[in-house]
């Protein structure tokens, strides 16, 4: 029997989440709730100067007072803030000198991941900084780094060690009462990674963090903090991981970036977090707050592969400030069974002569709902700004939904910009001429799919496109290859 | 007492003209009762997010004017297509003014909402069609729905097309120093019938008129319904229009929306479509300047399968002007086949002027072709210099070039003198003599 697209339905649907282990590793977990004496533990535990735990009971008091948003087009329970533990930590003290000393369960969780670090660290020459259940454990290649003078480590022994730039760059791009999410975050934010390249330097090789959520009940919330220095450059990379859980579980994430005069980052993500069973429990609560700020002539590009998480809400955005300042923003967002997006990205143009892409791609399949909200707004003084936005989304049966929720604000006359935004489905003649040419219906959605996806995919750096295609693959079954 | 308050205690001298024993009163009195919890839409609403009621609501508007019948038909004469062989209803501070008006009632009935409300014969109709499709939502429905005693009502029974169009033609004098103004408009148009459509509202002088218009129509299997709007009015003028269309098995409907006066429009535009092979389309040009304030906010429900819509609004704004665009294509999941098409092109002129554009799709179906596109720019450069570099002056070089932007709108008016009109407007409104006939 020849296959077909429904066939490819029903796989999709059954198709296991392939991460979905859980590692037993004791850990250091906190009791659930929510107050000031939790948000001073954490600081305490952290051994965090007084400037520091000031700031976030500042935080923590601003978002008592706040609401949780509820604009955006996803259904889901409201998570109880006062059930989830905000510390947990793999037990044995995470500070090693080279790998051998790692807990081997853990390199076995690593191993699982497809992240084998000293394999890494030899073959793709990829520095990476992991954050298990929102601690550091593990960071790489810190030596060869630190000979160009960058700075790549976990966040709290940035704060440790170099407090004058955390202090001055913290908060600066999301403020801590920017919105409701991020305002938790900055009261509770538990680790994260910190990364700073110096004037002039070219970061010799990617950047990489990988989050991991182990334990039961907890909430994940970690904070990235980069900051490209004058004419400096950097690659960085994110990817995320959690195990099959039946409760929800909640990811608040804060990234900031900032680039400096003539300074570009690329900041790459693959975001698969567990997104729920096939009935639609379980899964993982993506509310995540992404900033970038660009000074003169910097740039800052944003890609991500978004294939996890039962919701996500994710805006990574661009303040594009400096003259001549470029924004770029490409993602794919897969959703499969009952999963729910609503991502997208705001450009905002102060300076003169910025310039922004936007390539948005959205599948959706089973009953998932995609939806793209982007904000481009051109303010008076950002003479010659120019935009160009392009929306396409890509429905595979009649359950699931395909929603675009342009905003365009424009107040210079001189602006150029433009949006697009199709729908439609995998034409059935597209299909045909594949079979025609002895391609099975199988391989021609692969094709097709991956010639819809390519645009972005061929945004992100080499070893992470391999690792995208494979997220993609377990999204979509063998039907990308 | 703010605006609301004032409606709502105003509603038992309203009750006192009408007659209380009807069912359209039953209805009336839900209206006002759902106005007063719902009142007013603010920015917080994301419809209304860029476009704020409040310099509107805080006028004292009076809400009965006297009767005034005065109006020579020469001092009227330019705001009426009359080079148009129409049928005409004339509405003269909301009242219906006989002598300046032609009704019929020969093989259709375009004649009067009060006569439709009150007279038993139409009762079945007013049953089955008055407020079934304006939503029950809106704050500004209700009010509408509330205080609706008057406007037109057009009705075409089976297999007529109607010989000639029809023109409503609302015009306020100015005898009171604010007036609110709330018609209510019916428009059935049967099976294989056939209608044309001009609507237009006009401020006689510059004291400050609100607007707030309710319309309904229904296309029947295979009718074919052409509704133009003309807002040329008065910078003092505030209009907000309501209108609905549900259509019916291969029916077609257009309504184009020509925008260059007022102090601030509100189109609220919305096509249900209720059968197959139904054809929506929805155009507007709008060109403005000073403070004023244009907002196109449409929305086509696409219920049914093998569907077309098409939207194509273009804007030039100058000054201080400011455009907004909200438009919402909803496809449901049975509506397979459907191709939806929206687009929304604008140009700005000066750095103070404003332009926000909201194009939104929201499918649940998968075998479609739905597509928007948006840009906002301005006049091609290459394009301007060509021009001058032939003797064109740099003014109407311009105005030519954003003509032909705007253009593309005007192609589909099916009545030729309307295009003229509409044409000639455009060029006033670009301060030029184009030098050819338009």
């Amino acid at each position: 029997m020849a296959y077909t697209e429904d066939d490819l339905k029903k796989e999709l649907e059954t198709k296991e989440y392939e991460y979905g282990f859980y590692t037993d590793i004791e850990s250091d977990t906190f009791p659930v709730g929510l107050n000031e004496d939790i948000v001073r533990a954490i600081s305490k535990k952290k051994n965090e100067p007084e400037w520091m735990t000031e700031w976030r009971l500042e935080a923590f008091r601003v978002w008592k007072e706040m609401e949780e948003p509820d604009w955006a087009n996803v259904n889901y329970p409201k998570p109880d803030f006062q059930n989830i533990s905000y510390y947990s930590a793999p037990n044995k003290k995470p500070k090693y000198d080279s790998l051998d000393e790692v807990d081997p369960e853990l390199l076995d969780t690593f191993k699982k991941l497809g992240i084998s670090l000293d394999e890494q660290k030899k073959l793709a020459g990829v520095a990476v900084d992991v954050v298990m259940d929102s601690v550091s454990v593990t960071t790489t290649f810190k030596k060869t780094l630190a000979e160009k003078g960058i700075i790549f480590c976990s966040i709290s022994e940035a704060i440790q060690e170099h407090p004058e730039l955390v202090k001055k760059y913290l908060g600066t791009v999301v403020p801590k009462t920017d919105n409701f999410y991020a305002a938790l975050n900055s009261a509770v934010f538990s680790d994260g990674s910190f990364c700073y390249i110096p004037k002039g330097v070219r970061c010799p090789m990617e950047l990489s963090t990988y989050f991991r959520i182990n334990q039961a009940g907890t909430g994940q919330f970690e904070r990235t903090l980069v900051v490209a220095d004058k004419e400096s450059y950097v690659s960085y990379l994110e990817g995320c991981t959690a195990p099959t859980r039946d409760e929800n579980q909640l990811h608040a994430a804060v990234v900031e970036l900032i680039a400096l005069d003539d300074a570009e980052i690329k900041y790459s993500t693959v975001q698969n977090w567990f997104p729920g069973t096939k009935e639609g429990k379980g899964g993982v609560f993506n509310f995540v707050t992404k900033r970038g700020l660009c000074e003169d002539n910097a740039k800052i590009s944003w890609t991500q592969v978004e294939t996890g998480s039962a919701v996500t809400w994710k805006y990574p955005s661009c303040v594009l400030k400096g003259n001549n300042s470029i924004g770029e923003f490409y993602s794919i967002a897969v959703t499969n069974n009952y999963q729910q997006a609503d991502t997208g990205t705001k450009m905002i143009h102060l300076g003169k002569n910025t310039r922004s892409t936007i390539i948005s791609k959205g599948i959706s399949a089973g009953k998932s709902q995609n939806s793209y909200r982007g904000l481009v707004q051109i303010n008076k003084r950002a003479e010659n700004a120019r935009n160009f936005s392009q929306c396409d989304s890509l429905l595979m049966g009649n359950k699931c939904g395909a929603h675009t929720f342009p905003y365009i604000e424009v107040k210079n006359q001189s602006a150029q910009v433009e949006h697009e935004a199709t729908t439609s489905k995998i034409g059935e003649d597209q299909i045909f001429y594949c079979n025609q040419r002895g391609i099975d219906t199988e391989r021609a959605i692969a094709l097709i799919v991956n010639g819809f996806s390519k645009e972005v995919l061929n945004k992100l750096p080499m070893e992470f496109a391999v690792e995208a295609q494979k997220l993609l693959e377990i999204s979509l079954e063998g039907s990308v290859g | 007492m703010d605006l609301k308050e004032k409606l709502i205690s105003s509603y038992f001298a309203f009750e006192e003209q009408v007659d209380t024993d009807s069912e359209i009163h039953d209805i009336r009195s839900e209206a006002i009762k759902n106005f007063e919890t719902v009142g007013f839409p603010s920015r917080k609403d994301e419809e209304w997010k860029y476009t704020s009621l409040k310099s509107l609501l805080k006028e004292d508007y009076s809400l009965f004017p006297k009767k005034e019948d005065t109006l020579d038909y020469k001092d009227v004469k330019q705001y009426l297509a009359n080079d148009i062989d129409s049928y005409n209803i004339v509405f003269i501070d909301g009242i219906y003014s006989s002598y300046l008006s032609q009704t019929t009632h020969d093989k259709f009935d375009a004649c009067l909402m009060s006569s439709a409300l009150s007279k038993p014969k139409y009762k079945a109709i007013i049953d089955n069609y008055f407020n079934k499709i304006a939503p029950k939502g809106s704050g500004l429905n209700n009010l509408n729905t509330a205080f609706s005693k008057e406007g037109a009502f057009i009705n075409i029974p089976k297999n007529i097309a109607a010989d000639k169009p029809i023109q409503i033609i609302n015009l306020s004098t100015g005898n009171e120093s604010a007036l609110m103004l709330q018609p209510r408009n019916l428009v059935i148009v049967g099976e294989n019938s056939q209608v044309q459509i001009i609507e237009r509202h006009q401020s006689l002088n510059d004291n400050p008129v609100f607007t707030n218009s309710v319309t309904e129509i229904f296309a029947e299997k295979r009718a074919i319904v052409d509704y133009y709007k003309i807002q040329n009015d008065r910078k003092t003028a505030s209009l907000i229009d309501n209108t609905f269309v549900e259509q019916h098995q291969e029916s077609l409907c257009s309504v184009h929306t020509f925008s260059f006066g007022g102090k601030l429009v509100r189109n609220n535009l919305e096509f249900y479509q209720k059968g197959e092979r139904i054809d929506s389309t929805m155009k507007g040009v709008t060109i403005i300047e000073g403070k004023q304030h244009v907002d196109h906010n449409t929305l086509v429900h696409h219920i049914e399968p093998n569907c077309e819509s098409h939207q194509d609004y273009k804007g030039i704004f100058d000054e201080k002007s400011t455009g907004v665009f909200n438009g919402k294509v909803y496809v449901e999941k049975e509506a397979q086949k459907t191709n939806a098409f929206q687009s929304n092109n604008n140009i700005l002129l000066t750095d103070q002027a404003t332009c926000n554009s909201k194009p939104q799709l929201e499918i649940f179906a998968d075998d479609v072709a739905c597509s928007h596109g948006c840009t906002i720019g301005q006049l091609d450069k290459d394009a301007l210099f060509y021009l001058k570099s032939r003797g064109i002056p740099a003014k109407e070089a311009k105005a030519l070039l954003m003509y032909a932007f705007a253009n593309d709108v005007l192609e589909s008016v099916k009545i030729p003198e309307l295009k003229k009109r509409v044409n000639k407007m455009i060029a006033e409104k670009l301060s030029v003599n184009l030098g050819f006939d338009l």
